[in-house]
């Protein structure tokens, strides 16, 4: 591990320049680079003209303000995300990134500042019954490639064929053209869809319980492990608005439900 | 006394040569030298972190899904390529055509897929056709478009057509035309001047592009896992995904090069045989 880091840092010149300022600038108000997918709705999407917007972008915006920081958003492909990060290229990625013990092993995580149970979406006349192994045999499940539902599916459904898809937008398509009998991903964003003009093809099967190893707490920030005072800093800001009602006033103008999940 | 009479040389053994040419150390030279030392010193360091971060028990989970992923790169550009150069023919036929329908027709379909990426094309054949399903159904073709497989060998297919054809047709007017008066004046028909005189030499011109063709079409296979075919780059991506480890990306370039090395030494083969009446 040691030495990757090493050899990634080696390699590129810029990430060093990149880390050594973000150290130096550790004194002055606090700027921070923060990066999400914007492909995910209602959490992250991109606007026509490029802004990031959705729950993720304002809960991280109400986390700046908070911290009483100066925040840029970028834009950063999934699959990316990590080895970005690692490298410098952001200072934080907020984008429903599940914590996961996988991750953990990489970049370090906020506490979570939302957990929502993950679910089946197939077309409304179905006949998938369920959200068991044996409901889902011998049917082609579509998922996001490297997210904790595509380990969830490809470990539990292994009577069905998964298809790993870049982004939600993808599986949408492909759910909607009958190439695939279901979907597996997070309710929320599922349900959102389900109410658009295109997802009005589709209906939930049923909500999956969440297996903690898979899984894991719920979504938080991620970032560098070098840089355990800006994780802290995060954590404070997340008990914060959680305290002072401005999560609630962002969560009500998304969902009718609590995203935050229960309290621990 | 003696050392002075041994030192006399035969004057016989100086022969005449030129001058060694002056090989000073040039500014360029040192920038060469410093380059050269520069990329071995990254390729040793690849090397020796591919050594110490060789863990087996990703060996063991990954290596064998790396070789369907292989497999599964190499059936399809083996595919699409044979099947791009049995279209790619007709296409330059046309290409080379007086007529000008045939040859509008020919031009058009090069400047299309030549001008727009592969992985747009890919994208729009996979997704952008399955958005109608229902017309595919009307007329019966939703069975071949529903699966991914057969998206992307159209897509590659027609893709690589489009080069080809564009490699074929130059290399056809490389031919000198005193090859087809010579063929002419031999009283030989043009069909037989085609296939036994113009394309034999052309095809020894064309060997060359055919082969970059070949080494451009493996490594842009790389996008196909976008329509969820888990190619080389796609087993890649899904153990990077797993092991958040750069060693997945490392090993999957080095079976890229590894590949395209093994192509290039079999062009370079096949050229030797084909140009060994060419060689003085």
């Amino acid at each position: 591990m040691r030495i990757m880091k090493r050899f990634a840092l080696a390699a590129s010149a810029a990430a060093i320049v990149l880390t050594m300022g973000a150290a130096a600038g550790a004194q002055e108000p606090l700027k921070l680079t923060i990066a999400s997918e914007g492909a995910y709705p209602p959490f992250n999407t991109l606007t026509p003209d490029g802004k990031l917007e959705g729950f993720d972008i304002d809960i991280a915006k109400a986390l700046c303000d908070e911290m009483k920081a100066e925040c840029t958003f970028v834009a950063q492909d999934w699959d990316g995300a990590i080895p970005a990060l690692q490298a410098g290229k952001f200072d934080a990625f907020i984008a429903s990134m599940s914590i996961t013990d996988e991750r953990k092993k990489q970049v370090a995580f906020s506490d979570k500042y939302y957990n929502t149970p993950p679910a089946i979406a197939a077309p409304k006349d179905t006949d998938i019954k369920g959200v068991t192994k044996e409901d889902l045999a011998g049917k082609t499940i579509g998922v996001q490639g490297s997210t904790t539902h595509a380990n969830y599916s490809e470990k539990t459904y292994t009577d069905s064929t998964i298809k790993s898809y870049p982004t939600a937008d993808e599986y949408r398509l492909d759910l909607v053209n009958g190439r695939l009998d279901a979907v597996n991903d997070d309710s929320v964003t599922l349900t959102e869809w389900l109410k658009t003009p295109d997802g009005a093809c589709c209906k939930i099967v049923g909500l999956i319980t969440p297996v903690e190893a898979i899984h894991g707490p719920g979504a938080g920030v991620a970032i560098r492990k070098e840089r355990p005072e800006l994780v802290a800093k995060f954590n404070e800001a997340i008990k914060a608005i959680r305290a002072n009602g401005t999560y609630k006033k962002i969560n009500d103008k998304y969902f009718d439900f609590d995203a935050y999940g229960s309290e621990n | 006394m003696t050392m002075t009479g041994n030192t006399t040389a035969p004057a016989a053994e100086t022969v005449l040569r030129p001058p060694a040419l002056p090989h000073p150390w040039t500014g360029t030279r040192v920038v060469g030298y410093a380059l050269v030392g520069l990329w071995l010193a990254l390729f040793i360091g690849l090397a020796i972190y591919l050594y110490n971060s060789w863990r087996i028990d990703l060996f063991e989970t990954y290596a064998p899904k790396y070789w369907s992923g292989l497999q599964t790169t190499l059936i399809l550009v083996a595919i699409s390529s044979l099947l791009g150069a049995l279209v790619s023919i007709p296409i330059a036929i046309a290409g080379l055509s007086k007529n000008r329908f045939w040859h509008a027709i020919s031009t058009g379909y090069v400047y299309f897929f030549r001008g727009t990426p592969l992985l747009a094309q890919t994208f729009l054949i996979y997704y952008g056709l399955g958005s109608l399903r229902p017309q595919m159904q009307e007329l019966g073709l939703w069975f071949f478009f529903r699966d991914a497989w057969n998206c992307a060998i159209l897509a590659f297919t027609l893709n690589t057509a489009a080069y080809q054809a564009e490699i074929l047709r130059g290399a056809i007017k490389s031919v000198s035309i005193g090859q087809w008066e010579g063929a002419a004046a031999l009283g030989l028909p043009t069909r037989v001047t085609f296939w036994k005189v113009i394309l034999p030499q052309a095809l020894i011109v064309a060997l060359r592009p055919y082969g970059n063709e070949l080494i451009l079409l493996l490594k842009g296979s790389a996008i196909v896992a976008i329509i969820t075919i888990y190619d080389l780059m796609g087993e890649t991506r899904r153990a990077y995904a797993r092991t958040f480890d750069f060693q997945t990306y490392l090993w999957a370039a080095v079976i890229y090069f590894v590949m395209v090395e093994l192509i290039r030494n079999l062009w370079n083969w096949i050229e030797r045989r084909l140009t060994r009446h060419l060689v003085r």
